[in-house]
């Protein structure tokens, strides 16, 4: 199945040499889990901060278990914040 | 002591300077800063007094940290009756000026009255006088920085100063600082302009002394200063990529207000966001972004410092600003750009830096652009009444407002009325995106719950620097919380608002927050100044700070119904992202929070809460 990849900030380093605007498209096989997704890009984890599937957060405890579906955006940020 | 124990007061009416004693006994009850300040504010004025009269003060204040080694222990506030909000106001700043208050001897000045010309106060250390400022009025921020620096011979001057939008009363005008620095939000900026008080200048060469127990605090700093490193959030993630990472995280997440709260999220969110400013532009090959700075005494360092494309529409036949300035910040990329589906990082900074030239708050400025941008996409304004095509989108109409509003010139005085008044006027009130008159930062409360209740309740209008459950809500600071759910976010907003009203009380830096707790300010502020400074003692400060200016804006007439978003936030759903189908569910917050507030079903607090106070 095909999904999106997203790395922002400094993880941004580790997407594919080429991938534009912070993404990469991913053919991944069916219900792949967000750490099997991410495993090939070796992302550190102390960087693997704030994990979100379509915009809603999972939670560190469940990302060996929280499977992707088609068309799923999983977006990664390091530690961050902003006011 | 970490007070000087010294106020000047300022009588712009008399022309008259006179230092007074600090009350150390309101000291020990407010702390500081925005704290103390306030409760001077509170005791000196009419709650019903007309912003803009004379008979209004504002005051300057510094907390007890503020120019110690106490890290980001440059803050300074500025604390009036806001001319936008008719609310208690307490705008804060950084950079440098604020330290240079507390090296002139100086806890904070109050401005009282109204002088019968243009003046700025010149104070170094114990001298202090009011300087005709004929020759700065209808000069900017800027010119009027380095003016007083060249007349006085010297560059070390600080200066806080008003720009056209102050001198024109812009109802959202700030005070800017160190060029690029200001207090921003509420319009004091107006209030300082109605005074005919142009600039305050300060060279303060006295350092701060009488810390009471120096050892104690070297320690407790140098501690905080470790916290502040080791965090991977203040150590790497702000100094690298400053709060404009946020632009991506609340765009996914669906909480990013797009096209006056049309929408949730912007399609062009990417071209305005952090990343952006470190790509290299195809025009020149140079990245937006120079480099990070800090303010005083900040060991953080989440400034942004850029410069614009000299070929971009907006300044290639003006060269002033083709040098390194201010920003972007997040706040302000989001209300010049997403806010009014604007997606051009140029024409946002080329926007930032009149809003920092001419003093006016980005906020407010391009929230009300985009509640403009709605009127005309409705057909209620037209092209003839603004004078441009002011469509969604448009880089161009955001440049040319930007300065229109500023000078006062034609539509631009509709706007820098705020959008509160301005939609009012064109019948559509509803359509003005704001709490108590003040436009909403960046961050949709349905999406992001617990704002919602932060917006409504907060004593200075729509702000998110009075509870950032953004910091739970969405970065798990200090515990993940659900942002769609209501559940437990009264509890939260209480606890944020109390801490933070300590945090900008001891003058120091709210983001600090995102690594410290109060248990690291507590020893800071107890090996800085006499007295009980406990945890238990702090946490009452703070609960006391909050329920003083929520009797002062009772007393000036706002009411339970004032606590409340615009109707599209409680009735129109998100239309994308994880907040898709749902509102902000304030209705239901709300009581909730009053009674956690001990606060009765109309808002005002009881007699047991106030008595608990010392209120």
């Amino acid at each position: 199945m095909k999904v999106t990849l997203k790395l922002y900030a400094t993880l941004a380093d580790y997407l594919p040499a080429g991938a534009r605007n912070n993404r990469v498209e991913l053919d991944v096989a069916d219900a792949a889990t967000v750490n099997a997704v991410l495993a090939p890009f070796s992302l550190p984890p102390k960087l693997t901060h704030l994990v979100l599937i379509n915009g809603v957060f999972v939670p560190p405890e469940a990302r060996d278990s929280t499977p992707l579906a088609e068309g799923d955006a999983l977006a990664v940020w390091p530690p961050i914040a902003g006011g | 002591m970490g007070w000087n124990r010294k106020v000047l007061r300022v009588n712009l009416t008399a022309g008259t300077c006179t230092p007074e004693p600090l009350n150390m006994a309101w000291a020990n009850d407010y702390l500081g800063s925005r704290g103390l300040a306030s409760k001077y504010l509170v005791e000196e004025i009419d709650p019903k007094v007309d912003p803009l009269s004379p008979d209004n003060k504002m005051i300057m204040a510094t907390g007890p940290l503020t120019g110690t080694m106490a890290s980001t222990g440059g803050r300074y506030t500025v604390v009036t009756k806001g001319a936008l909000t008719n609310a208690i106001a307490c705008s804060n700043s950084g950079g440098y000026f604020g330290a240079e208050m507390k090296f002139a001897g100086w806890d904070m000045v109050v401005f009282e009255g109204k002088s019968p010309k243009p003046v700025y106060l010149y104070l170094e250390n114990d001298k202090a006088e009011l300087r005709c400022a004929a020759h700065l009025w209808g000069k900017t921020c800027w010119e009027t920085e380095e003016t007083i620096k060249a007349s006085h011979q010297d560059p070390q001057i600080k200066v806080s100063s008003i720009g056209a939008a102050g001198e024109n009363q812009v109802l959202f005008a700030c005070i800017v600082n160190d060029l690029h620095r200001a207090a921003g939000r509420s319009g004091v900026g107006a209030v300082m302009g109605s005074k005919n008080l142009k600039a305050v200048a300060i060279r303060g060469t006295k350092g701060v002394s009488g810390i009471k127990d120096f050892p104690a605090f070297l320690q407790a700093t140098q501690a905080g200063k470790k916290v502040l490193a080791d965090n991977a959030v203040t150590g790497q993630g702000l100094p690298k990529y400053g709060t404009q990472v946020l632009m991506n995280v609340i765009n996914e997440m669906g909480a990013l207000p797009t096209r006056n709260h049309r929408d949730v999220q912007f399609e062009e969110a990417g071209k305005i966001s952090a990343e952006a400013m470190h790509e290299k532009r195809p025009t020149d090959g140079k990245a937006h972004l120079v480099t990070n700075a800090a303010c005083f005494g900040c060991t953080i360092a989440c400034g942004r410092i850029s410069k614009i494309d000299e070929t971009h529409f907006s300044v290639k036949n003006s060269p002033k600003y083709w040098g390194a300035s201010g920003g972007l910040e997040y706040e302000a990329a989001w209300a010049l750009g997403a806010a009014n589906g604007v997606g051009d990082l140029e024409a946002l900074h080329y926007a930032n830096m009149l809003c920092n030239e001419h003093g006016m708050d980005p906020i407010s400025f391009g929230a009300t652009v985009g509640a403009a941008m709605e009127l005309y996409d409705l057909g209620i304004l037209t092209k003839e009444q603004i004078g441009l095509e002011a469509q969604f989108g448009s880089a161009e109409a955001l440049c040319k407002l930007v300065e229109m509003t500023a000078h006062g010139e034609g539509f631009g005085k509709e706007l820098g009325m705020g959008s509160a008044r301005m939609c009012a006027k064109y019948g559509k009130p509803e359509l003005s995106m704001s709490v108590k008159g003040q436009e909403f930062p960046a961050y949709d409360s349905r999406g992001i719950q617990g704002m919602g209740l932060t917006y409504a309740t907060s004593n200075r209008g729509a702000c998110h620097l009075r509870s950032y459950t953004v910091a739970s809500e969405v970065l798990g600071i200090p515990v993940k919380t659900d942002p769609l759910t209501t559940d437990g976010k009264p509890e939260l907003v209480k606890a944020f608002q109390d801490a933070t009203s300590v945090f900008d009380a001891a003058g120091i830096c709210i983001f600090t927050s995102f690594a410290w707790t109060l248990a690291d300010v507590q020893p800071q502020v107890q090996a800085a100044c006499e007295g009980d400074w406990s945890m238990d003692k702090l946490n009452l400060v703070g609960e006391r700070i909050w329920n003083m200016e929520r009797q002062f804006n009772l007393a000036a007439g706002l009411t339970a119904a004032d606590d409340d978003l615009p109707p599209r936030l409680k009735t129109e759903p998100a239309k994308t992202g994880p907040a898709k189908g749902l509102v902000n569910g304030i209705d239901k917050m709300k009581p909730e929070y009053y009674k956690i507030r001990g606060w009765d079903s109309n808002g005002v607090p009881d007699k047991a809460t106030l008595d608990r106070l010392g209120l």
